[in-house]
């Protein structure tokens, strides 16, 4: 007699030591579970990002508290601020020099589109020279909106064939 | 060190190629360039105009000459008043009058902003580079035949510029630019708006007018 199982998530009693899932579904949970923050604060959106790190709405919880300066350590380069020609090259050579895999969000007006800065001066977008991944409205956005970005950028690892990607460059 | 009750006079006396300057606030007097420094040593030395605000100059149209006009403006911290010195520069397609950054090292960056900017070259300057826009950049972008928008020239950097085939674009001015109007009138009137918003990058600006 085969007795149905009405258990939905894992039980120790029932599969031992065994999880039992999918390749994609391990990484992608990994991955999107601890990013580790680029802060490219290039203008008055990069106080906003301050914001988001400290206290009141502690982007801890959703574990990307790890701001790291260095693109070497850093998974996801947030672009917060207006991006002049002239620091245009260096932005992509950051970006350039971040580890696989790796994701950008563009925060604000300013790093999305040029924003108010019609003039000779600002790159009007920081995806003409970087693919971005996330862009985020308001002038700056709120914190919420910040958080609102990464949780979307979560998701948005977790539909990643990783472990197809991860074969085909091993 | 006493700043003169009246300084234009004060300099007139000392410099006769100097004429008042007509001005809406503080003194301000009119120099030739070739005696700006020792202009701007006196007032510094001799009258306490110890302090200098800001370096600047004035570009007065494509068609007007003298074009640019480099502007000085001192504070006396002692007498706290201002003083404006203002000097016309000789050429037109080339300005360029002395640098003023060995009498106060503050002079520097000032000289290279309007070097940068408005295409003055600051002769002896210790350090002639542009300051805000890229060593490189072959404009000067508040001249006033440069467009807002900008001019479509290389990134600054040319690997990158490989990679990503971006470069340097005029801006989408979208009917732009926004001006604020001036007057008597009421103050929605008088917010910026685009002078004629019928036209954008997509929609060619009518050449009628
Ligand atoms: S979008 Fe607004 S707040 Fe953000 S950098 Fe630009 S001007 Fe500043």
């Amino acid at each position: 007699m085969v007795s149905a199982n009405t258990e939905l998530a894992y039980n120790t009693k029932i599969e031992g030591d065994i999880v039992v899932t999918k390749a994609d579904a391990v990484i992608n949970w990994l991955r999107s579970s601890s990013v580790w923050p680029m802060p490219m604060g290039l203008a008055c959106c990069a106080i906003e990002l301050m914001g988001v790190a400290a206290s009141r709405f502690d982007i801890a919880r959703f574990g990307a508290e790890v701001f790291r300066f260095s693109p070497r350590q850093a998974d996801c380069m947030i672009v917060a601020g207006t991006v002049t020609y002239k620091m245009a090259p260096h932005v992509r050579r950051i970006y350039d020099q971040m580890a696989e895999p790796k994701w950008v969000i563009a925060m604000g007006a300013c790093a999305s589109s040029g924003g108010m800065y019609r003039s000779y001066a600002t790159l009007q977008g920081v995806d003409q020279i970087v693919p971005v991944d996330v862009y985020i409205s308001g002038c700056p956005p709120r914190p919420e909106a910040l958080l609102d970005a990464l949780i979307k950028l979560q998701s948005k690892i977790g539909r990643e064939r990783s472990a197809k990607t991860l074969l085909a460059s091993a | 060190m006493t700043a003169p009750a009246d300084v234009t006079a004060a300099l007139q006396s000392q410099f006769p190629q100097v004429t008042p300057r007509s001005s809406g606030d503080h003194p301000a007097v009119n120099v030739p360039p070739s005696e700006v420094v020792a202009v701007l040593k006196y007032l510094r030395d001799t009258c306490a105009y110890d302090m200098l605000v800001d370096v600047t100059a004035v570009d007065w149209g494509v068609e007007a000459s003298p074009r640019f006009t480099v502007v000085w403006h001192l504070l006396s911290t002692t007498h706290h008043g201002y003083v404006r010195v203002a000097a016309d520069c000789a050429s037109d397609a080339a300005p360029s009058v002395p640098s003023v950054s060995d009498l106060w090292p503050a002079a520097n960056w000032h000289e290279r902003e309007t070097f940068d900017l408005l295409g003055v070259t600051f002769e002896n300057h210790p350090d002639p580079r542009r300051i805000l826009m890229w060593d490189g950049y072959p404009y000067h972008p508040l001249r006033k035949d440069f467009p807002l928008a900008g001019i479509e020239v290389p990134l600054p950097d040319i690997e990158v510029a490989d990679l990503t085939g971006a470069s340097v674009k005029p801006a989408p001015m979208m009917g732009g630019p926004f001006v604020a109007s001036s007057g008597e009138m009421n103050l929605t009137d008088a917010e910026p708006r685009a002078k004629d918003e019928s036209w954008t990058e997509r929609r060619e600006k009518p050449v009628s007018e």
